[in-house]
């Protein structure tokens, strides 16, 4: 007969330590190489827009006149695809997933 | 190369005769679909019996195109000709159990055989512009 | 002759994650006839082909689903080198093999939470999920994304596994093991999870065949078919046999998905051990020009994506048929027949993922 197989299971956790975490007190322990936020360190861009054309939903917009490059951190999925067609390099996805937002903004930089 | 793949060409009277005789072998229908070669619909078929992959194949008009249904040999079929009846606006006849055109729920009538996105659909913007 | 009544179950039911309708018409308690309609979240992703070029295509490819992300991206990836006639490096063949099954056991464990609530065991839903957490842990740090792995594209790989990840995983992976045997059992051998699955929903191989079930719902009833025998990425050089279940019931159903996360473990160690080292990905050149169908074996079974170029960067047609789709026609008719209670543990025993139907 085996009545409630789990009984020995759901005994040990009631001493164990919840596996969860009081987020957002306690933040989220991230891997190494996740990939979250995209970085750009703005004196290595050459404003070749290469970025721009292939990013996926159209997420970035790089005005090569104005030497302006501008975000949507909505749009973008984190993909990556940009980081590996940037000629510079000057592109990363950090491990940070970003802070929550109310409002529909471009980031400039 | 992962597998061979066997199409052949088979006129839209013939279908429901064909697929009978792959039924009694004992394949399974895979898929059907539809594909809009400019102003035809190109028809696939396919079954499947222990990873041989076997496929039928006929050209429809863009418009108007009619088909005999394979719900009488393969009951299943009623989910890809209820689809492609309203993606693609095929006729199929004899449906054992057909949705008229409710099976997906689209802004527009039959949306793949339409050359481009009407202008009453907003095109996503490029940043910034919204 | 009972009273007929029909009850609407969904598109908003506890059970149901996604969007389906399904008319029961019941007689008493029993269900007669059940008419099910999708359609709620159509999404028309195939026609975006002609937005973006073939090598973005595999972002959206792997969007179509989020729990069988990998493999939709791998199907795509794979039909395109097809067409192309590009030979991918065998360390990437490797690498989608191991990430492959990686997503199947967290497809699985997803699927094992899901049905312990449905058939009402909180605590049993709790903990697969708890063990479905380590798996994703692992997928982020190999891939970099938890349920979109991004790192498969169109001749190779995106990303490659050290040998000190693997190392890492692999003992990860035990823990895993250890975990999941904990729960398995209480699927396969606890008496009131038993009670609700065994002899309900009952679909007879000849029925699997003629409905075209797929994956462990074929399997469940006695077929032993499995895409994976195609021998796509590094099957052919892995040990490996389909499981399957004779009695077509929802335990058997369930018992397959539950030998196949063992299965799986013991495909990723395969692969790991052999895994040969080298590129990971070759350049691709040109453009598609032909057609392909290609069919590859997901958590929930075969999809099939139709795949057909004309030699410029934007596809003529992409098709995608989901296990879940073919899968429709095999629920209808286990439903028919039973009893109102069990309609949502058959709705779950087809591991149902409205948004890949409906594209
Ligand atoms: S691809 Fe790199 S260098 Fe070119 S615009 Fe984008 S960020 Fe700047
Ligand atoms: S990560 Fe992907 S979505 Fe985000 S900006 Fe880069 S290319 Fe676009």
């Amino acid at each position: 007969m085996a009545f409630f197989q789990m009984k020995k299971m759901i005994l040990a956790w009631t001493f164990r330590k919840p596996v969860t975490t009081s987020y957002p007190f306690e933040p989220r322990k991230i891997c190494p190489g996740s990939r979250g936020r995209l970085d750009v360190k703005i004196s290595d861009c050459i404003f070749c827009t290469l970025c721009d054309k292939r990013c996926p939903t159209q997420a970035l917009d790089v005005d090569k006149a104005n030497k302006k490059w501008r975000i949507d951190r909505l749009r973008c999925i984190s993909c990556g695809y940009c980081v590996e067609v940037c000629p510079k390099k000057c592109l990363t996805l950090t491990g940070d997933h970003g802070i929550p937002t109310v409002t529909k903004e471009m980031e400039t930089f | 190369m992962i597998e061979e793949q066997t199409i052949i060409g088979v006129m839209p009277e013939m279908l429901v005769a064909e697929a009978r005789k792959l039924c009694e072998q004992g394949y399974r229908l895979v898929q059907i679909c539809a594909t809009r070669l400019g102003e035809e619909l190109q028809m696939d078929y396919s079954f499947d019996l222990n990873r041989k992959f076997v496929n039928f194949r006929f050209l429809l008009p863009k418009t108007g195109g009619r088909v005999p249904s394979i719900t009488g040999v393969y009951f299943c079929a009623f989910t890809y000709e209820n689809e492609i009846s309203d993606l693609f606006g095929v006729q199929v006849e004899g449906n054992a159990l057909d949705f008229k055109g409710n099976f997906y729920t689209t802004a527009m009538k039959h949306p793949f055989i339409q050359d481009a996105v009407p202008a009453s659909v907003p095109a996503p913007a490029k940043p910034g512009v919204q | 002759m009972g009273h007929r009544t029909i009850i609407p179950f969904g598109p908003q039911h506890p059970v149901l994650p996604e969007p389906i309708h399904i008319d029961l018409v019941v007689e008493d308690e029993k269900v007669v006839e059940a008419v099910p309609s999708i359609g709620f979240i159509h999404r028309g992703l195939e026609r975006l082909v002609e937005k973006k070029d073939f090598v973005e295509f595999v972002y959206i490819a792997e969007r179509i689903c989020g729990i069988c992300s990998f493999i939709h991206g791998q199907t795509y990836c794979q039909g395109v080198e097809e067409i192309m006639k590009i030979e991918v490096p065998t360390r990437a063949k490797y690498l989608r093999t191991i990430w492959g099954e990686l997503s199947r056991i967290h497809s699985h464990l997803l699927w094992a939470g899901l049905m312990a609530d449905g058939f009402g065991f909180e605590s049993l839903f709790m903990h697969s999920w708890r063990v479905r957490e380590q798996v994703l842990d692992i997928i982020e740090a190999t891939t970099g994304g938890r349920v979109i792995f991004g790192s498969c594209k169109v001749g190779g790989a995106r990303r490659d596994i050290s040998p000190e990840q693997m190392t890492w995983m692999l003992k990860q992976l035990e823990v895993v093991e250890k975990e999941m045997r904990l729960i398995v059992d209480v699927f396969m051998n606890d008496d009131s999870v038993k009670h609700r699955l065994c002899g309900v929903g009952v679909i007879s191989k000849a029925d699997a065949i003629s409905l075209g079930a797929v994956g462990p719902t074929l399997r469940g009833s006695g077929v032993a078919d499995d895409m994976r025998l195609l021998k796509y990425a590094a099957f052919g050089e892995l040990d490996f046999a389909p499981i399957s279940r004779t009695d077509g019931d929802s335990y058997s159903r369930c018992a397959v998905r539950c030998d196949e996360l063992f299965q799986s473990l013991d495909i990723i160690r395969q692969a790991a051990a052999k895994m040969p080292t080298g590129e990971i990905a070759v350049k691709v050149t040109g453009n598609p020009s032909g057609e392909f169908f290609s069919r590859v074996e997901q958590p929930r079974g075969e999809v099939v994506y139709y795949i057909k170029g004309n030699g410029t960067k934007n596809l003529t047609r992409f098709r995608a048929r989901t296990p879940t789709f073919a899968n429709v026609p095999a629920l209808v008719k286990m439903l028919a027949g039973c009893e109102l209670a069990d309609v949502p543990v058959l709705v779950l025993t087809i591991d149902p993922c409205i948004s890949c139907t409906e594209r």
